[in-house]
């Protein structure tokens, strides 16, 4: 067996709750919430920083998982896809939005992408546009929809966000398509 | 016939359609997002081992001896295997069995495994496969097509034909007179590089073996993999392994994407099980993201020379197709590669006269495989550009061209293969229109410019990949009492929502919200074998299936309310959670209690649903059940471009995608699946190559996704969908599929707007910068020689 480094007990807070964890000091703060967590939320698509799907947020700043040691999170407040709807009563408006467009086919992209995606919607303050969307969404690869679907979400999601009185219900409008509307 | 599930479509366009054509919400995307549906690596199991597999260096080398003494002596090393413990070769094409699951004597590719381990840990793992000693005798390595065929060198040891794996020469009609009579042949060589799946989720598999209880004492090994083809999967294990099936259970977890790169076995999945069954502990290996691309399984490189006759109106008189693949290492799918690069072709244009003669070679590389499309992108590629090449020397409206073309509804093609519904047309109309293709093709500068290009697919194949002659898809489902319905599906939703397709389904025939029902999907153990997410069969022929499953159910249903009411059967239909009476819609009951009257009357309600192909659609000659398919789907694609001369750079601004589906069973997911497959495409035009290189001893220059350039959300282009239908009478409620057949026109379209933009013809894959660059220095030249007109009669300056 390789012979363990010293373990580090790293202290941090993970979706609102104080963690005390044990943690090789060469593990990356992936490793540490998917399999000494059992956080499976923050997917690995590639482990060296190329694909987006490991995207958590630390201090509110999406990072990626995969290229960030776990002792680099001390004392920092860490947000993975399972945290992303506290406060918003179970499912996040970007949630429900994904939901609604079919913007998750496989799925596998989407926990990282919503990360990105709300650090986007919280900072804008108001609807967010396509290229926003595209230039913030830049590091998260998306191999099954072609983005489109996923963006109209987002767009969608930041407009009801910037509703105050939308019902709750979460029948959101179309975003405007205009060659679609042409049709 | 009232068990016949066609049956059902004409009934069904005239009860509810509460279900069909709506959006919906996918049975199973809510957990996804919320990060806790369990993909294959995240399967936790007491006492799980980590495997690793040791992996060839050398592109070609003869495996003199293997030392695994060092690795077993490291702590926590569980188990050592190679390629001496799997002796029986496999092949997910029954014919051509041509691969060991560890490299018996010979590594055919760099990346080829030799041997695996089992640890208590990756990191122990990997130190393990560090301590194997493999002593190479060290071959030439044979990286072109060409060169591996003149070659006495046989590359795969199975192989039967040296370094030829398969060859297909077939021709239909006189296709030498229909060019010597053409007012105009174009002659064309193409090449496209080959490109890879990447899908985000990389390979993974996990196993087990449960011993005692209603395992037995022989036990039970599970195999959990993130596969596209459990039921194949099934079977090559149970081969490999010499364990009878019954004692082998295949359980596809919620899969990360696929397109073709989980559609038969691979290395890992042999090994966790062996290591599994020599450890007695369960055992995972998970793909690092370089053994993604190593075990590759996609698109094949072709070099394709065509010769097309035209008539002085445009109409195709022969085509005359010859094209040399480039398989890899093993065969793959390869025999139906083969026959698909010509076979697939034939549609939506009426040839004249055909000749295709295709042959695959065996070379060092990972192998090739089926990539969303299969064989049949790399051909479409070719005949668009030989139509738009057409177009201009004829001087006919590229999209008038292919109008004059088109074979029509219920045409037979060619090749002897019968098409039903055809949109074709409609889809060339909607792209023209959305385009503004009249009005703006004639008038956008140079530089830019729009091109169109049209396709054809199957939707499903009408034989299984091993002959027998039981249903193609089989469905379950179940009610409760609750109100509720289960369904149980052998097939592998892969991302593309087929297992919200049968809900939707199950849901219109049976009055239920999606939220009401259950679909549990490709477990070998609890769903009748379906053969697996490939060839978009599964809409067509899984959606018959569970169709005739849930008409069934509903008759039963209706009969005993109408029973109760006393009224004829025809007026009871289900929607909304309830039985309604059509001619009185005041009077109606919750559907729980339909269900709790049905079961009443027939006990326990539980139907199965079965579909098989029509076996009278295609031609009798050698070959020609190849390719064909129960119904095509049709597809268009207009693109607009944009070409820097300076930097040789193209952007594509936006993609038109027009698709016949039949009918769209929910609209969003189709859109999903058109605007998924139009980036694809695009991203094969312009960015991604899958390549090894021969001065390097055949190791890939980029395994990873940052050197391996997939598309951004920067990098893609504006994707517009539009839904096309023509509903097709063999598909349930018309429908035919949407899942690969929107991917092919995407780089002819393109290339066509590169030309409409700037002139230049770009004949070789991907269309990069220096290929722009170097085109376009040509074209100069060939203008300054005189032998060309300005294009779009622009004078510019001289480079
Ligand atoms: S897993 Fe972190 S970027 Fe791919
Ligand atoms: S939904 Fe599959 S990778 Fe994005």
């Amino acid at each position: 067996m390789s012979s363990p480094s010293p373990a580090s007990l790293l202290s941090v807070r993970i979706n609102g709750e104080p963690v005390q964890v044990a943690v090789q000091p060469h593990h990356t703060l992936l490793e540490v919430l998917r399999y000494q967590l059992d956080l499976i939320g923050s997917k690995q698509g590639c482990d060296k920083g190329d694909c987006g799907a490991c995207t958590v947020q630390i201090d509110g700043e999406p990072q990626l998982a995969c290229l960030t040691l776990a002792i680099h999170a001390e004392g920092r407040d860490v947000t993975t896809v399972e945290g992303l709807a506290t406060g918003h009563g179970g499912v996040h408006p970007l949630q429900d939005a994904f939901d609604r467009w079919d913007a998750a086919q496989c799925g596998f992209c989407t926990p990282g992408i919503l990360m990105s995606a709300e650090a986007l919607v919280r900072k804008t303050p108001r609807p967010v546009t396509d290229p926003e969307v595209r230039a913030a969404l830049a590091g998260n690869l998306c191999r099954c929809t072609g983005y489109t679907k996923i963006i109209d979400a987002v767009i969608d999601a930041s407009r009801l966000m910037h509703t105050d009185d939308e019902t709750a219900d979460g029948a959101g409008q179309a975003p405007t398509r205009p060659a679609a509307a042409a049709q | 016939m009232p068990d016949d599930p066609h049956h059902d479509a004409a009934e069904a366009a005239d009860h509810d359609n509460w279900q069909l054509g709506g959006t919906h919400r996918k049975v199973d995307a809510m957990e996804r997002m919320r990060g806790i549906t369990r993909y294959t690596d995240d399967l936790k199991l007491p006492g799980l081992l980590h495997g690793k597999i040791k992996r060839s260096p050398h592109a070609h080398a003869r495996i003199v001896s293997i030392d695994t003494s060092r690795a077993l002596a490291i702590a926590g090393v569980h188990a050592v295997v190679t390629g001496r413990d799997f002796p029986i070769p496999y092949g997910i094409i029954p014919w051509t069995p041509d691969e060991n699951a560890l490299a018996v004597d010979k590594a055919l590719y760099v990346g080829d495994g030799v041997a695996a381990v089992a640890a208590v840990d990756e990191e122990t793992a990997i130190e393990a496969v560090d301590a194997i000693e493999v002593e190479y005798e060290v071959l030439p390595g044979l990286f072109d097509p060409e060169e591996s065929l003149a070659s006495d060198l046989q590359i795969n040891p199975y192989s039967r034909k040296g370094n030829l794996s398969k060859k297909v020469e077939l021709e239909f009609g006189d296709v030498e007179g229909g060019l010597s009579g053409a007012h105009l042949v174009v002659e064309g060589e193409y090449f496209f590089e080959g490109t890879t799946h990447a899908a985000i989720e990389p390979h993974c598999a996990v196993a087990h073996v449960e011993r005692g209880g209603s395992a037995g004492d022989d036990g039970l090994l599970t195999v959990w993999s993130a596969t596209q083809v459990s039921h194949y999967l099934h079977r090559e294990l149970s081969k490999v392994l010499e364990v009878p099936a019954h004692r082998i259970r295949v359980i596809q977890p919620p899969l990360g994407g696929a397109f073709g790169g989980k559609s038969e076995p691979f290395d890992l999945e042999f090994c966790v099980a062996k290591l599994a069954m020599i450890t007695g502990r369960p055992v995972k290996i998970l793909y690092t993201r370089e053994e993604v691309f190593y075990s590759h399984r996609g698109r094949h490189p072709m070099l394709m020379k065509y010769r097309t006759g035209f008539s002085r109106d445009g109409k195709i008189t022969a085509v005359d197709a010859n094209t040399l693949i480039d398989g890899g290492a093993y065969s793959s799918f390869g025999l139906v590669t083969t026959y698909y690069s010509g076979q697939l072709l034939c549609s939506p244009y009426d040839f004249g006269s055909y000749r295709f003669h295709s042959r695959r070679a065996y070379t060092n590389k990972p192998a090739c495989g089926p990539k969303r499309g299969h064989g049949s992108v790399q051909p479409r590629f070719a005949i668009e550009v030989q139509l738009d090449k057409a177009a201009v020397a004829l001087g006919v409206d590229p999209i008038e061209l292919r109008r004059r073309n088109d074979m029509g509804e219920g045409a037979k093609t060619v090749n002897e293969f019968q098409i039903g519904s055809n949109g074709f047309l409609e889809c060339l109309r909607r792209v023209e229109e959305a385009s503004g293709w009249k009005e703006r093709r004639t008038t956008l500068p140079y530089g830019r410019g729009l091109g169109v290009a049209g396709s054809t697919y199957i939707s499903g194949t009408n034989y299984p990949i091993y002959p027998n002659a039981m249903p193609q898809a089989a469905v379950q489902v179940c009610l409760d009492r609750s109100g509720r319905a289960r369904v149980f599906s052998g097939a592998n939703d892969i991302g593309q929502g087929s297992n919200t397709m049968l809900a939707v389904i199950v849901g219109e025939e049976l009055g239920l919200p999606l939220e009401d029902i259950r679909v549990l999907s490709a477990d070998t153990d609890l769903c009748p074998v379906d053969l697996g997410a490939y060839s978009s069969r599964i809409t067509l022929m899984v959606g018959n299936a569970c169709l005739d499953a849930a008409h069934r159910l509903r008759r039963k249903v209706c009969g005993a309310v109408a029973k109760r009411w006393e009224v004829p059967v025809r007026r009871v239909t289900l929607v909304e959670r309830k039985a309604i009476d059509i001619e009185d819609p005041d009077r109606h009951i919750d559907i729980a209690e339909a269900f709790s009257w049905a079961e009443e009357d027939h006990g326990l309600l539980g139907e199965v649903g079965s579909y098989n192909t029509p076996k009278d659609r295609h031609g009798d000659y050698r070959g020609g059940t190849i390719g064909a398919s129960p119904a095509y789907s049709f597809t268009s694609h207009i693109a607009e471009v944009e070409v820097d001369e300076e930097t040789g750079v193209v952007t594509v601004g936006t993609i038109w995608v027009a698709h016949d589906c039949g009918r769209a069973l929910s609209r969003r997911i189709v859109e999903g699946q058109m605007e998924g497959s139009a980036y694809m495409g695009f991203a094969e035009a312009l960015m991604e190559q899958h390549i090894v290189d021969p001065d390097h001893g055949g190791v890939h220059p980029a395994p990873s996704l940052l050197d391996y350039r997939i598309p951004t959300f920067i990098d893609t282009p504006q994707l517009r969908s539009l839904i096309v239908e023509a509903p097709d009478e063999q598909g349930p409620y018309g429908a035919k599929e949407a899942g690969e057949g929107p991917l092919h026109p995407s780089i002819p379209a393109i290339a066509n707007a590169i030309y409409d933009a700037v002139g230049i013809r770009l004949d070789s894959l991907p269309f990069s910068p220096p290929r722009v660059l170097q085109a376009l220095e040509q074209r100069r030249a060939a203008e300054a020689a005189g032998e060309l007109a300005p294009h779009k009669g622009t004078a510019r300056r001289t480079a």
